[in-house]
């Protein structure tokens, strides 16, 4: 087992922190929410932090307001409450207003999917992928490990434009050797098979890895392709990637059939006209409740790695 | 105040008055009860001395940063801004009318608008980062946002009320313009404000209430606020009439929604002065 395990938020904290220091126009907004190497960047810049309190709404006007001015500001908040308790902010003064100013506003959401496992339903965050998406103007980010996660600091910095990047809340194993580039291309091939595929992003990425690996000991070689940039991906590179499979499956801890990963993976298919089998894998059109661990989570809605396994061998059977 | 400068401010406010209702006529669905109650705070926010702004440059990092949250409720901008130049006059005659960029709710498409309004609420928030910015720029510029009373309803403004008052923004104005009415309703027989006067000061903000009709006493306030350095936000509360000057809208409790005919609107010109 991998055990080069890490928080994304506190590895790319750590580079911010770097950054920080010598572009004195990066701020840092958070709404009540930390994790240890925020208490070191706090500490460090007590002039270009602040704790907006448990004000969501609050936050992003005000991350709005100090993009306005020209700084490159972060917001910092669990995922669904940066998310959906602000959406209509979020919409406002930033989708729309980056339109017509130039702003440089990132918010950093902490809790993808399930990875806030035991907070049950509130604190899950199943919806952001396909509603942040809707949203022009703002790129959706999502890291597979925390190696993907730390290498987002230069891009967010010094890129104008609205981004969400989507972290897990727990600590990561790396997929990524250390000081991986990642591309602008927005997506990593991660092993190589020939005839079926599966697209993952964030956290899936390892239930894909894991299932990839299954797969392979029962002597099926297949695909697996990270997804991190979901918005503005390199549509045509990724269509011709996915043109070499005759079954494709996206795996998402989201809403499947709603504007999430699968949706982007369907009008890709209809607009470069390919032919393959294609199947989405993630959350069906209800919440849940019942506890249990990660993988038991997905399991309830049959999204785990070793569902994936069943069908693709079932496919390969048939 | 001396008597040019008032008189400039009275003379404006007719004009005003006048071109507001003239934008109504070209297009009806513009809000002109609620624009025609902040018209002398507009005036004396331009005309007074008070904002600093270049029209050549609307962007102009030394200006005042104004924030119109009240967008519906701010059509009466729209001739202030052409008569200094921020753009072409002809604008005016084109409001409403596909490629125009003078809608019934103003975007900052519009030069010398900050910020996308039409939804209520986000104003004070946004003039919230500003000012930190400001502060850390070292900028002697100060941030004034202009709410309606019923805008208050919004739940993200108490969010920014109390950042700001823990923050003691000193160089953030915000403006009520306080004419009692709401969409459907008096606000008094939605959910009463009281005294907003009292809530803000248990916020931490300084507060000054005046007679928003009462030029030389907006211009005063105004100009308090714009001078006052002292630590903490100021509140300015303008006691308004929805619809002054609108004939049978003033004070009509339905008067958000309610346009005029284009002939009451005639009626209304030949006037010599803003009944």
């Amino acid at each position: 087992m991998n055990n080069n395990i890490k928080p994304m938020r506190d590895v790319f904290l750590a580079g911010l922190i770097e950054k920080m220091e010598h572009d004195p126009k990066v701020f840092f907004l958070a709404a009540d929410f930390g994790a240890p190497t925020l208490d070191i960047l706090r500490e460090k810049f007590p002039d270009r932090f602040l704790n907006v309190g448990i004000a969501e709404q609050n936050l992003i006007n005000v991350a709005a307001g100090l993009a306005l001015e020209g700084f490159k500001v972060c917001a910092y908040a669990i995922a669904p409450f940066i998310t959906m308790r602000c959406y209509e902010q979020v919409k406002v003064n930033l989708a729309l207003m980056s339109q017509v100013k130039e702003m440089n506003v990132t918010l950093i959401g902490v809790g993808a999917g399930f990875s806030y496992v035991v907070s049950g339903p509130t604190h899950h965050s199943v919806e952001d992928i396909s509603i942040m998406r809707t949203l022009p103007n703002v790129e959706v980010l999502s890291p597979a490990d925390w190696v993907a996660a730390g290498s987002y600091v230069d891009f967010i910095v010094d890129n104008p434009g609205i981004k969400y990047l989507r972290f897990d809340s727990q600590p990561t194993p790396a997929v990524y050797p250390e000081a991986t580039e990642f591309a602008d291309k927005g997506y990593n091939v991660l092993s190589n098979g020939s005839k079926a595929c599966i697209v993952s992003t964030g956290y899936m990425t390892q239930e894909a890895l894991e299932a990839a690996e299954k797969l392979q000991a029962a002597g099926i070689d297949i695909s697996v392709i990270d997804i991190f940039k979901l918005k503005n991906p390199d549509f045509k590179s990724l269509a011709d990637e996915l043109a070499n499979y005759e079954y494709v499956i996206s795996m998402e801890e989201g809403f499947i059939r709603k504007g999430g990963l699968d949706s982007l993976l369907l009008n890709l298919i209809n607009d470069h006209k390919l032919n393959f089998r294609f199947e989405a894998v993630g959350l069906d059109d209800n919440y849940k409740f019942e506890l249990g661990n990660r993988r038991q989570l997905l399991a309830n809605y049959k999204a785990e790695s070793e569902n994936v396994v069943d069908r693709i061998k079932e496919h390969f059977s048939e | 105040m001396d008597n040019k400068l008032k008189e400039l401010l009275e003379q404006k406010t007719q004009d005003v008055w006048r071109e507001t209702l003239m934008l109504h006529k070209r297009s009806p669905e513009t809000r002109v009860a609620s624009s025609l109650s902040c018209v002398e705070i507009l005036v004396a926010m331009y005309y007074g001395g008070i904002l600093k702004y270049d029209p050549a440059d609307p962007d102009w990092e030394g200006r005042d940063r104004f924030i119109v949250s009240k967008g519906h409720g701010s059509i009466s901008l729209y001739p202030i801004l052409a008569d200094l130049g921020f753009f072409p006059e002809e604008e005016l005659m084109r409001i409403g009318q596909a490629g125009s960029f003078l809608g019934s709710i103003p975007d900052p498409v519009i030069p010398g608008y900050e910020t996308v309004n039409g939804s209520l609420g986000h104003g004070l928030g946004v003039a919230c980062g500003m000012a930190v910015g400001l502060d850390r720029k070292k900028s002697s510029s100060q941030v004034f946002v202009m709410v309606g009373d019923g805008e208050l309803y919004e739940g993200s403004n108490w969010e920014a009320l109390m950042f700001a008052g823990h923050h003691g923004l000193n160089n953030l104005t915000l403006i009520v313009d306080h004419n009692k009415i709401s969409m459907l309703d008096f606000c008094d027989n939605i959910i009463s404000h009281g005294s907003l006067a009292e809530k803000f000061r248990a916020f931490d903000w300084k507060v000054a209430e005046f007679d928003g009709h009462n030029i030389e006493e907006a211009h005063r306030h105004l100009e308090a606020a714009r001078n006052d350095n002292s630590s903490g936000p100021i509140a300015l509360i303008a006691h308004t009439v929805k619809g002054k000057g609108g004939g049978h809208l003033e004070n009509d409790s339905l008067c958000h929604i309610k346009s005029l005919k284009p002939e009451h609107v005639d009626e209304l010109l030949e006037k010599e002065e803003r009944p």
